[in-house]
């Protein structure tokens, strides 16, 4: 199970989640990208930059 | 046909639009922008079509022209990327195809921006013409802080906050619409609701359906055309002078509007996707 980066809390992932995807650790809040699924590598989650948007 | 999806962090629409994808067993990739490289020589692709979905503009605008210079269908297209991209083409395009739009000035300087501000009359709003989410968006009730924010908009923004968009403040009673243009279709819309008066939903807006009258859906397809047509979400304000397009996205998120409205937008939009993807095969 992959654990927080910053406070080595588990993150359990859901069964459909999706590389890319947006995880949040459930004890500090901080979020992460699921950058691979197999295997789980999980990376701090990209800052919002000025062209982000729809 | 194979389906390439182009984006980098995946949004819950991307979720739903993988998982709509795979339920009718379509052969897409997703495409990570992050991980392209793009040989400007190059000019076959591995996909048949590409549906963009990527959060950053900058990287969506460069791979969408390289892709449809090189004969490779997007949806959407580079054209209409770059219009709805940047405000000031955004409204140009509706003015020139006389659909309804507040009234707006571009002016290059502080002082024929002041000059100009001071034409529109208080209030009045300030845009980045490249931007998204309300980032930025500033409302000034009098000279003085008009004043203020067009200096340090001069001072502390890159120089492309010196294109200064100014628009006239319209009176919104507490909501705006967001309308989801499929084709020639206005598929569904919802109200944004907020006591703050900007009512995008990534800041805070709660939302609630819209019914689609033959009003809005006439308003919003001709919006939708007057950038190039495709998948769009059409923002309109009910103002005293009737429906006004206050601005067209390219890249819609529809997460808070699918319950609410019952209509399951991802599914349109890979209904449209797939339909335009049998029609229209590379040309290069």
């Amino acid at each position: 199970m992959p654990k927080c980066l910053d406070c080595d809390a588990e993150i359990i992932l859901k069964p459909d989640v999706e590389a890319g995807e947006i995880v949040d650790c459930p004890d500090c809040g901080t979020e992460f990208e699921v950058r691979s699924l197999d295997p789980v590598n999980l990376e701090h989650a990209p800052q919002e930059e000025e062209d982000w948007g729809e | 046909m194979r389906l390439g999806v182009l984006c980098s962090i995946v949004r819950k629409e991307e979720k739903l639009i993988f998982e709509a994808l795979r339920e009718r067993g379509v052969d897409f990739e997703k495409i990570d922008d992050r991980e392209l490289s793009l040989d400007l020589h190059n000019r076959s692709f591995p996909w048949d079509i590409v549906l963009e979905r990527a959060v950053n503009h900058a990287r969506a605008l460069h791979t969408l022209k390289l892709f449809n210079d090189r004969g490779l269908p997007t949806i959407n297209t580079w054209d209409v990327a770059n219009i709805c991209g940047d405000k000031v083409l955004t409204t140009n395009a509706l003015v020139r195809a006389q659909v309804p739009t507040p009234k707006t000035i571009v002016a290059y300087t502080p002082e024929s921006a002041l000059s100009a501000i001071e034409t529109l009359g208080y209030p009045v709003v300030l845009k980045p013409a490249v931007g998204s989410w309300g980032r930025l968006v500033a409302r000034a009730n009098d000279r003085h802080a008009a004043e203020a924010l067009l200096e340090h908009k001069q001072i502390l923004g890159s120089y492309h906050h010196s294109i200064f968009y100014i628009q006239e403040y319209v009176e919104k009673s507490g909501r705006d619409i967001r309308a989801f243009v499929v084709g020639n279709k206005t598929i569904c819309a919802i109200y944004r609701m907020s006591d703050h008066w900007i009512t995008n939903t990534a800041r805070g807006a709660t939302t609630a359906n819209c019914p689609v009258t033959d009003e809005l859906n006439e308003i919003c397809v001709a919006a939708a055309n007057a950038v190039g047509g495709g998948i769009l979400a059409v923002d309109v304000f009910e103002s005293e002078r009737g429906l006004q397009v206050n601005e067209v996205n390219y890249t819609m998120e529809f997460r808070n509007s699918i319950d609410v409205t019952g209509v399951p937008i991802h599914e349109r939009i890979v209904d449209y996707t797939l339909a335009v993807g049998e029609t229209s095969a590379p040309t290069v």
